[in-house]
């Protein structure tokens, strides 16, 4: 059985990744889970500085779901390619860094920094985070600022680009056509959907940020939708998330358009559900008689439905 | 490293119309635990509650020499504390642990004073045991609203623990905060060597913090924060903990914590 699956040049041994800011800095997992094993570990969001992120209460449940406004408390690329690296290129971690930045020029600066450092396989760029003012949503909600901050990366840099899409737009597709016009190797979708909730004894916002981006299994079938539209409108390899909770949803992913997945909210309620992931998977494809798991990327069947969805 | 068990319910005891202690049948969680350790436990399969929320280990069971499993202190305020409520024997708990930074101990001639609020009993049994094990002597202050909220005096008296007691209503001991008669003990201590450790709401923990550092003894807090996944993964139980230089950084409880030294913390 091949678990293989390629984004852009780097090739991943499965097509599971650690989401963004749902799996630390990757070394804090290494005790319980053998990194090597997942297909590759999204970082936490890294600016060039050190940030402190918002005050608690940073998270807040709903049902099957929750939110969350980190703020994106980080150490800082430096501290990053410092303190963390090096761990994680001896524990045979694929490294995906997902950058984050105020202007186009701090994107473009992370991503020389990112470049030159040993151990570094992919950049994620997040122009998706719903939770700070001066991120890169800016950049995310539109076509033009998607495209502008995607072009400007790709002249500095070898590795792969793959800019993090927000869901909170009208139409993702045509962001992701962007990104790939712009020479993305890849796009992946979906960031949180931004989101709020309210004590109503006190009347209070129960996050300390007001609003904050809703994940988990809640937020699953819209983001199967956006993963399935966005297929339809570009070549690049689509990396999709959004509730993935066990092998049943990873493959609904893959067969909506996704070549590889990523699980965060997730990875917090079971931190030994890699190997668990990956036993589905190959269940499924024994069952089902699929020797590459590649095979599977967007093969939904939609011929005797297609007319209904669209007209629905 | 942790580890995660489908953990049995082999009793489950309520001790009031609110609290319950319940024991699960998790002997590599039992065997690992160091007292103020924690555990994430989700009762249940479902998605809401969707997350693990993290319970301090009660008291390590042993039968015949071996552990057997663990307790929980449980008080009832939400979801996942009404489901451990109502769980019965034979129900299935999720339970990942032991997480976290334990307390560090003191041996004699060191004193070792515990301060507990309310549910923040949970972590003190454990550490009673371990400190009455090297020799230390071991004192709890323990306060609740009423009388009727103070539970295993028995418990803890017959392992040779002294009881210092409070109640908001004046039912056992002193009327009013656990700090009354920890002040008035700490006046009394004279140059005594006192490690002060303690664990409730945070506004106790920043006030047993104060009086301590006032009568220049030490101090050891368990926090709890909201708390996501209790591995440093989510980075949503910061507290604000003192820079060398005069400022402050966030640091996750689960893993530069629970228990943080009282004069670190910034009480925000």
């Amino acid at each position: 059985m091949d678990l293989s699956v390629r984004i852009g040049s780097l090739e991943l041994r499965n097509p599971l990744m650690a989401a963004s800011g749902c799996f630390g800095y990757g070394v804090e997992y290494a005790d319980a889970v053998d990194l090597a094993s997942i297909g590759a570990v999204v970082s936490k969001g890294l600016f060039i500085k050190e940030r402190s992120g918002h005050p608690p209460q940073r998270i807040v449940e709903t049902p099957s779901g929750m939110l969350n406004a980190i703020g994106l408390q980080g150490i800082g690329v430096h501290r990053y390619i410092k303190e963390k690296l090096p761990e994680l290129r001896r524990l045979g971690a694929t490294n995906v860094i997902n950058i984050c930045g105020s202007t186009l020029d701090e994107y473009v600066e992370l991503a020389r920094i990112l470049s030159d450092a040993e151990g570094v396989h992919a950049l994620e760029i997040n122009i998706s985070c719903p939770n700070i003012k001066e991120g890169g949503i800016t950049f995310g909600c539109s076509l033009h600022g998607t495209f502008d901050v995607v072009s400007a990366i790709k002249k500095v840099t070898h590795l792969p680009v793959i800019p993090k899409l927000t869901p909170n737009v009208t139409d993702v597709a045509s962001i992701a056509k962007s990104a790939e016009d712009a020479g993305a190797d890849a796009v992946s979708l979906v960031n949180t959907f931004l989101a709020m909730a309210i004590d109503v004894e006190t009347r209070r916002p129960k996050l300390s940020n007001i609003v904050g981006g809703l994940s988990g299994p809640a937020i699953r079938p819209i983001a199967v939708r956006m993963v399935y539209e966005c297929r339809r409108a570009v070549k690049i390899p689509i990396i999709g998330m959004g509730g993935i909770a066990n092998a049943t949803d990873a493959l609904e992913f893959m067969i909506a358009g996704a070549t590889a997945v990523q699980v965060g909210t997730a990875n917090f309620v079971d931190p030994f559900i890699w190997s668990k992931l990956l036993a589905g998977m190959r269940d499924y494809m024994q069952r089902h008689s699929v020797a590459r798991i590649a095979d599977l990327v967007g093969s939904v069947d939609t011929s005797t439905r297609e007319k209904q969805w669209i007209s629905s | 490293m942790p580890v995660d068990i489908e953990a049995r319910v082999i009793s489950n005891t309520r001790l009031s119309p609110d609290y319950n202690v319940i024991a699960l049948a998790a002997p590599d969680i039992a065997d690992a635990t160091a007292p103020g350790q924690f555990v994430m436990v989700k009762p249940g399969r479902g998605g809401d509650p969707l997350l693990r929320r993290p319970f301090s280990v009660f008291e390590v069971l042993r039968e015949r020499g071996r552990v057997t499993g663990i307790t929980l202190l449980s008080k009832r305020v939400g979801i996942t504390t009404t489901m451990l409520f109502d769980a019965v024997e034979g129900d299935v708990v999720s339970c990942l642990g032991p997480l976290g930074k334990p307390f560090e101990l003191v041996d004699p001639p060191a004193e070792a004073w515990m301060v507990a609020g309310g549910v923040g009993l949970a972590p003190f049994a454990t550490l009673a045991e371990a400190l009455v094990a090297r020799g230390t002597k071991t004192t709890l202050f323990y306060g609740a609203r009423s009388g009727k909220e103070l539970f295993y005096l028995d418990w803890f008296a017959s392992r040779g623990i002294e009881l210092k007691l409070a109640t908001e209503d004046g039912t056992n001991g002193d009327k009013g905060r656990i700090t009354v008669p920890l002040e008035r003990e700490l006046q009394r201590a004279g140059s005594a060597d006192v490690m002060v450790y303690a664990c409730g709401p945070e506004p106790m923990l920043e006030a047993v913090a104060h009086v301590a550092a006032k009568y220049g003894r030490p101090s050891q807090v368990s926090v709890e924060r909201v708390m996501g996944c209790g591995m440093g993964g989510c980075y949503s139980c910061v507290i604000p903990v003192k820079d060398a230089g005069g400022g402050q950084h966030y640091v996750r409880s689960c893993i530069g914590g629970p228990v943080f030294k009282g004069a670190e913390l910034v009480w925000d």
